[in-house]
């Protein structure tokens, strides 16, 4: 009897872990089941991404739909290239939209955000972003202003 | 001059004897399975004391932890208007390092010197001659159970402390100082990676469960049988899991997080 | 005699940590008799036990138990050869997380594959023999010091062994207790015709049970025979170990320098 009571604890033990788990994946790092299939891919080029890593987030309107996939050099154009994937149920991005480097904060983490156009087609799995904005140079900035630029 | 020599090798010898005594202990525990008929309720009941009992002092430490995080992070955080960025500060810190190595902390203090003044208590009271006199491995009944018992808890008390930490930094974060709660848990799903950041961070706790367990056990059985032998015992196995596990987790987090 | 010994220690030598504990100790035990091991504390007589048990090895000599020589035996053969010998340890060493049934219940659930209403019937059936089969419920912790080793005697014989080791089962009881354990390490003997060694210091009542005694100290049998032969023992420190006089041939003072030096006080002088 007092061997069952014991069993049931650490069954339930063992069941609090496994929760914790999950949630530590599904809650904590927004894994989730669907996200591979739910996904699609669009690309941008930017002269300079500043702090720009993968896994940083995309964002339109300031709600997250996408996160940055991988960052690549263009070895022609010396141009940065971003594939981003985006949920699938964020379908109709306008054609003509301009993906922007945006810092969050003053010194807060730099993600992409897109800024909606008017075309009333939209982007579709592999299309580039026709304009981008490129990463804000505080550095660049100061100088310019001090020059008097 | 010499003799301080002689004593340095003296000193040297004794560490790799008791390291190699501490393997071949090690080997005779893993290497006999006792028959799963035998075994699954002894380990039941180690996993209860070993596991299910620290499970208050886990709960409640991460607790605070977590709540101490989310007061701290939000006050620098704040100075540069990111403190939406709380989220993700409190997330990656406990699931990367503190989970793992204040939950191994913890149980080598509450679990492992348990275990060792238990198995201590045993052999000074001739539990564990009288089992060999049976025609029974201690190593097998005694030990090995308790071993897998702290292999097995560590890494589930890990994931616990890291879900109530996080529960904790949204509780001082989100209710108490109004960061916005879809922020808090947005900022903290974009940056946390469940393979880079979860996972590794499991398997440091699953490093740390083996370690702190096999010291415990082993200072228990290789304890000399009297009340000092005890307590000195005791004592050596929460300086040496502390400081296994605060040294293993600078190699692994060199190994797992270092880009090189 | 030979034929008849069931335990044979040969020119036995033992040191442990640099000491020597025993140098060349001979005996013979005959089976199914009570022989008792008697001897100054820290002459390793317990340590003798675990020689016999195989927990100990030998630096060398032979130690041969039911024909078989123990410190060659393999780990599979000593825990098989161990199953036919019963300790009873000086603590008791009762599992302290088991009830008092759990306990003389363990070893058969470890080498038998009794149902459990059987083993039921020989638990009870050994703690009646003890006298403590009311006490089954108990815990260790429960028990007073005599109870301890009368359980631990219950589980030393609970696989009917034909050997049973007793290590000081005497020290620190009360005459009551004293008594209990002396008629049943007796009856144990004339009724299960077990083979017993008997390790102690307690001289009258080791005397008063055994059929053969030896007395170990510094390492050699110093006498041994029939408690009667012993009692009549030339040897003048037999006799001042039977008798428990404090000076002979053992000294009162642990050896030491002169005393005058130690208290400062100049030899001879004013």
């Amino acid at each position: 009897m007092a061997q069952r009571t014991t069993e049931i604890i650490v069954g339930l033990f063992i069941i609090a872990g496994l929760a914790a788990l999950l949630f530590l994946a599904l809650q904590v790092s927004g894994l989730s089941p669907k996200a591979a299939g739910a996904t699609y891919k669009l690309h941008a080029n930017f002269n300079d991404i500043g702090g720009l890593a993968p896994r940083g987030r995309i964002s339109m309107a300031g709600v997250t739909v996408g996160t940055i996939e991988s960052i690549t050099l263009d070895r022609e154009t010396f141009q940065a290239r971003v594939t981003m994937s985006i949920h699938k149920d964020v379908d109709n991005i306008p054609a003509d939209s301009a993906a922007v480097i945006r810092t969050s904060g003053i010194l807060g983490e730099q993600y992409i955000d897109i800024s909606i156009g008017g075309d009333l087609e939209s982007l579709k799995e592999g299309d580039t972003f026709y304009s981008t904005q490129s990463a804000m140079n505080l550095e660049r900035m100061i100088s310019n202003f001090a020059s008097g630029r | 001059m010499m003799d301080r020599i002689a004593a340095l090798g003296r000193t040297g010898l004794d560490v790799i004897a008791s390291l190699g005594r501490a393997c071949q202990f090690l080997a005779g525990v893993v290497g006999g399975v006792p028959k799963p008929s035998v075994g699954f309720p002894l380990l039941v009941k180690q996993l209860y004391a070993v596991g299910v009992l620290s499970l208050a002092i886990v709960v409640v430490s991460g607790l605070f932890i977590g709540m101490v995080l989310g007061l701290q992070g939000y006050t620098i955080l704040s100075d540069f208007g990111s403190e939406a960025a709380i989220g993700q500060m409190i997330a990656l810190t406990l699931v990367r390092e503190l989970a793992p190595v204040v939950a191994a902390l913890l149980f080598a203090g509450r679990a492992g010197s348990a275990l060792t003044a238990e198995i201590g208590l045993m052999k000074a009271t001739e539990q564990l001659s009288s089992m060999e006199m049976m025609g029974v491995d201690p190593l097998r009944r005694v030990i090995a159970p308790r071993l897998w018992a702290g292999f097995i808890s560590l890494p589930i008390l890990a994931m616990i402390f890291a879900v109530v930490g996080v529960w904790g930094g949204m509780l001082v974060g989100v209710e108490w100082l109004g960061v916005y709660e879809g922020s808090y848990w947005g900022n903290m799903q974009a940056s946390v990676d469940f393979v880079d950041d979860v996972l590794n961070g499991l398997i440091k706790s699953v490093v740390f469960g083996f370690v702190c367990a096999w010291i415990a056990v082993y200072q228990g059985y290789d304890c000399v049988p009297t009340s000092a032998g005890i307590s000195s015992a005791t004592t050596k196995t929460v300086v040496y899991s502390s400081l296994a596990v605060l040294g293993l987790d600078f190699v692994l987090t060199a190994v797992m997080f270092g880009n090189f | 005699m030979a034929s008849s010994a069931y335990i044979s220690l040969n020119d036995v030598v033992f040191s442990r940590s640099g000491r020597r504990i025993f140098d060349g100790v001979s005996l013979d035990i005959p089976k199914g008799r009570i022989t008792a091991i008697m001897g100054p504390s820290g002459t390793g007589k317990t340590t003798l036990l675990r020689l016999i048990g195989g927990q100990l090895r030998p630096d060398s000599g032979q130690v041969v138990v039911a024909g078989r020589e123990v410190p060659k035996l393999k780990r599979k053969e000593l825990y098989l050869l161990r199953e036919k010998m019963g300790m009873l340890f000086q603590s008791g060493a009762l599992f302290t997380d088991l009830s008092v049934y759990e306990n003389v219940a363990f070893p058969l659930r470890v080498h038998t594959r009794l149902p459990e209403d059987m083993i039921r019937d020989i638990v009870l059936m050994k703690l009646e023999a003890v006298g403590l089969r009311g006490a089954r419920k108990l815990m260790p912790s429960e028990l007073s010091g005599g109870m301890t080793r009368r359980v631990a005697l219950a589980r030393s014989i609970a696989l009917d062994p034909e050997l049973i080791m007793y290590d000081e089962p005497f020290a620190g009881q009360d005459p009551i207790a004293m008594g209990v354990l002396v008629k049943l390490i007796r009856d144990l003997n004339s009724s299960m015709g077990l083979t017993s060694v008997l390790v102690s210091h307690d001289v009258p009542e080791s005397l008063s049970i055994c059929h053969y005694a030896c007395i170990i100290a510094d390492g050699k049998v110093i006498g041994e025979g029939t408690p009667d032969e012993l009692r009549a023992h030339p040897s003048e420190r037999v006799q001042q170990f039977l008798k428990g006089q404090p000076d002979g041939p053992v000294p009162f003072h642990y050896p030491n320098n002169d005393a005058a030096s130690d208290f400062g006080i100049r030899g001879g002088g004013a």
